[in-house]
């Protein structure tokens, strides 16, 4: 029988165990397959297709290829240093012409736009001027006459640049990045390059608004697990209050509080406090606020969850082993909810750092976040390749975050002693 | 069998008109005056609910008196903090710290008092040593069984040669097999070490293995503090001889007192002699003790007569390896028990109608129940 166990073979039947362990639960596997399908479906519809379309977003570049495909097969060969030949011109001549014929200029000069500024003038007057294909052999010269552009190797670069199918433009553009003419990286010019600012800020207020959670959290979360239950259970209700209202709701209610003539300037000026009324909104203080007040439960909820599980036994142990209180929560207490306070700790700062609404209403100009630019280039000015390449960028500092969050914790996993 | 604590040792602890209420109404703990003497092992023994932890929380600085005073080494430690007391205790779900390894659990203790470290290393060292776990000192409580824990407990509330040791139920959670081997471990290091143990515990098999001294609680009030065969042989009350040890109870009325024994005529009829230890005077109600392997069973009812001799039906015959269990019927007690040498029950039998007899020595009259 040990025999048999150890090769994994039973002699009445002659099949492997581990075959017949595996086809025992195969009916126990598919049921509890069936019982996930519909939430993966759903998953899969609503959220990995859209993140894989938004991630593929960041770097497809079709305009370009599908509204000027001579021009840019043209330019396949072309090495980039002298002015691309007769025949590059001559097919731009027939792509600008089937171009506006199908009314599809626009989409490639908003595109080329990007890349060299100025490029819809350079477009929008060829494709008014250019009246018919020119004879063969005169199409670099026709061209030449209607824009001086044409003469301009960074002109043609930024063609074959955008020419497709993939681009790193919009990626590097997130970065503060840009190609020059010969297609090495550089840094974008000063003034479009504010993406690097924006990132540090979200990450900034993100990690603030985490901490001040923490430090506002920590007692709460402590109070709630040492309470009597009765007492306990009441203040976790209001602990969880703020859910059952709307984030909307809650945010307009602290730019009531907070406006010049709101409730706290008020007071402080009835208390004689202050003579002025301080700005408490459209500043980095008034987002700070906010934004924690919205994301508190977050922190206070693991935090808790991680402090119940401690065992009053802990704090006495260490007492009757000659530790001073302090010296018995810094090293004993603490250490035990650090899961508690990583878990949290993460929860709120990737929380907020797509926050979008919030400062976007008790922030000033110089307060917001990547999530507003994302927004910005999707609904307002429709680049969307940028949109997507800022959300990749975020999504994948967000991941190196969690990951290396999830090292750290590894090294020092955490398994409870007690057996109650 | 008293291997540390005697009679001229002074008093290491001393409670004095101890009294803990935690509603203001119900005294948990009634008027406790308690000497435990350095070096002695004392066990508060009693169930759930009679105040034996409570007053071990007192001692250890984790609850207050309500009234009293307690005194370690003469000094008053009412208004002491616990982590000033010098008092080691082991749990009894252990209470190792799980974020801590085995060995940086036995140091904790040295640490909080700054022990240079390299003593701290080599006490830390001899501690698990003496429990045999050095080779698991960097493991985590979590990855080690119940009694590797409750040992690991055991050093960290040793490693700091704390004046006196607590332990509250320790071996609640193990098994019966491991239990009993940890008594002995328990009790050897008491030996070795010359401690002073207070050791709560609801097992009375447990506080008679370990205890110089047993201290019975009930209801708040120490019933009776004395050596574990004195308490055995010679309970005070009614309490304390069911609590501790298999016993017999009969009830009946005291006719007659003299010379230390008393005529006691049976509810069921009939009359018993016994030691007079707890009667109020004659008339009195009271309860009669025998315990199960002082009686014996006569088979044949005519022959003879004795003094304690009571008519009975065999319920059951339970064998049990070492001994075997008669349940009979005897004086309108329907669980009669006597405890019989294996193979002296091979003529007894369901329903047979036998006399149980037991001499008036082993027969107590105490307060009735």
């Amino acid at each position: 029988m040990t025999e048999a166990l150890l090769t994994g073979v039973d002699a009445p039947t002659g099949v492997p165990l581990r075959r017949r362990l595996k086809r025992a639960e195969r009916a126990r596997q598919v049921k509890a397959l069936a019982l996930v399908v519909p939430l993966l479906l759903f998953l899969l519809l609503t959220f990995v297709g859209p993140i894989a379309s938004m991630l593929w977003r960041a770097v497809d570049d079709w305009e370009v290829p599908r509204v000027l495909p001579h021009t840019v097969a043209a330019l396949a060969d072309w090495n980039g240093k002298d002015l691309p030949d007769e025949r590059a011109y001559a097919a731009l001549a027939d792509d600008i012409l089937a171009a506006r014929a199908a009314g599809t200029v626009a989409i490639a000069s908003k595109r080329l736009n990007y890349a060299l500024n100025g490029f819809r003038t350079i477009l929008a007057s060829t494709s008014r001027n250019l009246k018919t294909a020119p004879e063969p052999g005169t199409a670099r010269e026709t061209l030449g006459k209607i824009n001086p552009a044409w003469r301009d190797r960074g002109t043609w670069s930024a063609i074959k640049g955008a020419g497709g199918p993939m681009t790193s433009f919009y990626l590097l553009a997130a970065l503060d990045l840009t190609r020059n003419a010969d297609g090495a990286i550089v840094a974008a010019p000063p003034d479009q390059a504010i993406y690097r600012d924006v990132f540090a800020r979200t990450f900034t207020i993100s990690f603030g608004v985490a901490l001040l959670c923490l430090i506002l959290g920590f007692p709460v979360a402590y109070l709630l697990a040492t309470l009597p239950p009765g007492r306990s259970n009441l203040l976790m209700i209001f602990v969880l209050l703020p859910f059952w209202t709307s984030l909307l709701v809650r945010t307009c209610a602290w730019i009531v509080l907070l406006q010049s003539n709101g409730v706290v300037n008020d007071g402080l000026r009835w208390l004689g406090i202050i003579d002025a009324p301080l700005r408490l909104i459209y500043n980095r203080f008034g987002v700070y606020v906010a934004m924690t007040h919205v994301l508190l439960p977050f922190m206070i909820l693991p935090l808790y969850s991680s402090m119940k599980a401690i065992s009053p036994a802990y704090m006495r142990a260490a007492a009757s082993l000659g530790a001073a209180p302090v010296t018995a929560f810094l090293r004993i207490y603490l250490p035990q909810t650090l899961p508690g306070i990583g878990a949290g700790g993460l929860l709120v700062f990737i929380l907020a750092l797509g926050y979008y609404i919030t400062p976007a209403l008790v922030g000033g100009g110089g307060d917001q976040m990547i999530s507003y630019f994302i927004a910005l280039y999707t609904t307002e000015t429709a680049n969307w390749g940028l949109a997507s390449a800022l959300g990749a960028v975020l999504l994948l500092a967000t991941l190196l975050l969690a990951t290396v969050y999830g090292k750290l914790v590894q090294g020092q996993q955490v398994t409870g002693g007690m057996k109650n | 069998m008293e291997s540390g604590g005697t009679a001229s040792a002074p008093a290491l602890v001393r409670f004095s008109g101890i009294q803990k209420t935690y509603d203001g109404e119900h005294l948990v703990v009634k008027n406790l005056d308690l000497d435990i003497r350095k070096g002695e092992f004392v066990t508060l023994l009693g169930p759930s609910g009679s105040g034996k932890t409570t007053t071990l929380m007192m001692l250890a600085g984790f609850e207050v008196p309500t009234h009293g005073e307690i005194y370690v080494a003469d000094r008053p430690i009412k208004d002491m903090p616990p982590h000033k007391r010098d008092i080691g205790m082991v749990f009894q779900n252990y209470a190792l710290f799980p974020h801590l390894t085995i060995e940086e659990n036995v140091a904790f203790p040295l640490a909080v008092r700054k022990v240079k470290k390299a003593e701290a290393q080599e006490r830390v060292r001899a501690a698990l040593r003496m429990i045999k776990m050095e080779p698991l000192a960097q493991r985590r409580p979590g990855q080690l069984s119940g009694g590797q824990q409750q040992r690991v407990a055991l050093a960290r509330a040793l490693v700091f040669n704390p004046q006196l040791v607590l332990m509250d139920e320790p071996l609640g959670a193990l098994d019966k097999r491991l239990r009993e081997q940890m008594q002995l471990e328990i009790k050897q290091l008491h030996e070795t070490m010359g401690i002073t143990v207070v050791y709560v515990t609801h097992d009375q098999s447990e506080a008679l293995t370990m205890s110089d001294r047993i201290a019975v609680f009930n209801d708040g009030i120490v019933q009776q503090i004395d050596k574990p065969d004195a308490l055995y042989e010679r309970p005070v009350n009614s309490f304390v001889a069911n609590f501790v040890g298999e016993n017999n109870v009969l009830a009946g009325i005291v006719e007659t007192i003299e010379q230390g024994y008393c005529r006691v005529a049976l509810a069921s009829g009939g009359t018993v002699t016994a030691r007079a230890v707890n009667v109020a005077g004659a008339g009195a109600a009271t309860s009669l003790s025998v315990r199960p392997e002082r009686i014996a069973i006569v088979t044949n009812r005519a022959a003879g007569e004795g003094p304690n001799r009571l008519p009975a039906t065999v319920h059951d015959i339970i064998y049990l390896g070492d001994h075997t269990l008669a349940v009979l019927e005897a004086a309108g007690n329907e669980e009669f028990m006597v405890k019989l040498q294996p193979g002296a029950h091979g003529d007894l039998s369901h329903g047979q109608q036998v006399s149980v007899t037991f001499s008036p020595e082993d027969c107590l009259a105490l307060d009735p129940m």
